[in-house]
């Protein structure tokens, strides 16, 4: 294949990512990854550098539509930044460390769990508690958010397993090159009982920082390879600006079906190729 | 300024961000295929980036000898900065604010950060 082609295929299959990525709200680095390492067969390490990148790029992109909205709590965002990047660190250099095969069937693991998120998975709102636990008053973490016209108050309860499972969903996002918003989401969510909606807003803060602190090590060792990440940026950019134009008008259900057998397939595929030592 | 106009500030400034940086990636990959574009690709073997574009002062010495893997990778370390920018503008937000806590829940972030860039140079 030539480059000019390679080219032109590689940003079509980022934009593509990228606009279902925002459609969906399961951002596209889960089947970026996939996509390249099965489809193009780059080399996985170069896939998870070039997805990283585009990690940031959205994420950085968002953030000023997401403030609009009023939910997300920076103070949270940031302490919880601590473990994400200190997460990332170790993934990124796991990611260096172990075998390539290992890589695609971890990652192969976590696209089941996307899938079965996407398909039967349901967001409820296990209704946010006044109260702040002690340690989360201490750190005031505390904060409110809208309602209709008015302002509903929260509090935050185990500020340390929160953290402890950011520290997990960091070092995921650094050895798989993706946001990991879902677990992020599960810690702030069901385990520190924060409301979903600024759990999501918030993830959404966290993810570029989180990513930015495992992109350096890529960069060091050498995986971010410009020619490759040149088409898969400007693609996944350009498809996130369109998804998030139409996303008042999808029928996001049907999407989200979609999207859950595209990520099912796909992780077959990866434990498959993996296991087998093909990718 | 507002907590809330203060970081819609800041949203717009990471948007300018990945915006002048996506340019640069693009001027960047224009000149790339203009010069390789007819040449054979292949991403199969890992084989590891150029020693001179694993760092801040390779990339910006490639990137002003107008190499066009330079210019990419110089607009690629643009965007990851934007986060970066991000944490260090919270610092200043949080030290106006005059919360002592938060300044260093920033700085303990940004020095994290900062450990791992330098693991990049």
């Amino acid at each position: 294949m030539t480059a000019l082609l390679f080219t032109i295929i590689v940003w079509a299959t980022g934009m593509l990512a990228g606009f279902l990525g925002a459609l969906t709200g399961l951002g596209g680095g889960v089947v970026l990854v996939p996509a390249l390492a099965l489809l193009f067969h780059v080399d996985i390490k170069y896939a998870i550098g070039a997805s990283l990148v585009c990690v940031i790029a959205t994420s950085s992109g968002a953030a000023a539509a997401y403030v609009k909205e009023g939910y997300s709590n920076i103070r949270i965002g940031m302490l919880l930044e601590i473990a994400t990047t200190l997460g990332a660190i170790l993934g990124a250099f796991l990611a260096t460390r172990v075998s390539t095969h290992a890589i695609a069937i971890v990652f192969g693991l976590v696209l089941l769990h996307a899938a079965y998120q996407s398909l039967f998975g349901k967001k409820q709102d296990i209704g946010a508690l006044v109260e702040s636990d002690s340690l989360a008053a201490k750190l005031r973490l505390a904060g409110d958010y809208p309602v209709g016209e008015q302002r509903q108050a929260y509090g935050v309860r185990n500020v340390p397993a929160g953290f402890s499972l950011m520290f997990g969903a960091g070092a995921l996002s650094g050895l798989l090159g993706i946001g990991s918003g879902a677990v992020k989401v599960i810690a702030m969510d069901r385990a520190m009982r924060i409301p979903f909606k600024v759990s999501t807003t918030t993830s959404n803060f966290m993810i570029g920082v989180t990513a930015a602190a495992s992109a350096g090590v890529y960069l060091g060792r050498g995986y971010i390879d410009p020619r490759l990440s040149m088409p898969v940026v400007l693609g996944v950019l350009a498809g996130a600006f369109l998804g998030s134009k139409v996303l008042v008008k999808a029928p996001v259900r049907a999407l989200r079906v979609t999207f859950g057998v595209i990520i099912f397939l796909l992780a077959i595929e990866m434990i498959f190729n993996g296991a087998t030592g093909k990718v | 300024m507002t907590d809330e106009q203060l970081e819609i500030f800041i949203g717009n400034l990471l948007r300018l961000g990945v915006l002048v940086s996506a340019v640069v990636v693009a001027i960047g990959g224009a000149l790339y295929l203009a010069q390789h574009g007819r040449e054979i690709v292949n991403y199969q073997a890992f084989r590891s980036e150029l020693p001179e574009l694993r760092n801040l002062p390779g990339i910006c010495i490639s990137a002003y000898h107008l190499r066009s893997d330079g210019i990419i990778q110089l607009g690629l370390v643009l965007l990851i900065a934007t986060p970066v920018a991000r944490v260090a503008l919270a610092v200043i937000g949080f030290y106006l604010e005059r919360d002592r806590l938060y300044v260093l829940v920033s700085l303990i972030v940004l020095a994290i950060l900062a450990y791992s860039m330098m693991h990049a140079a």
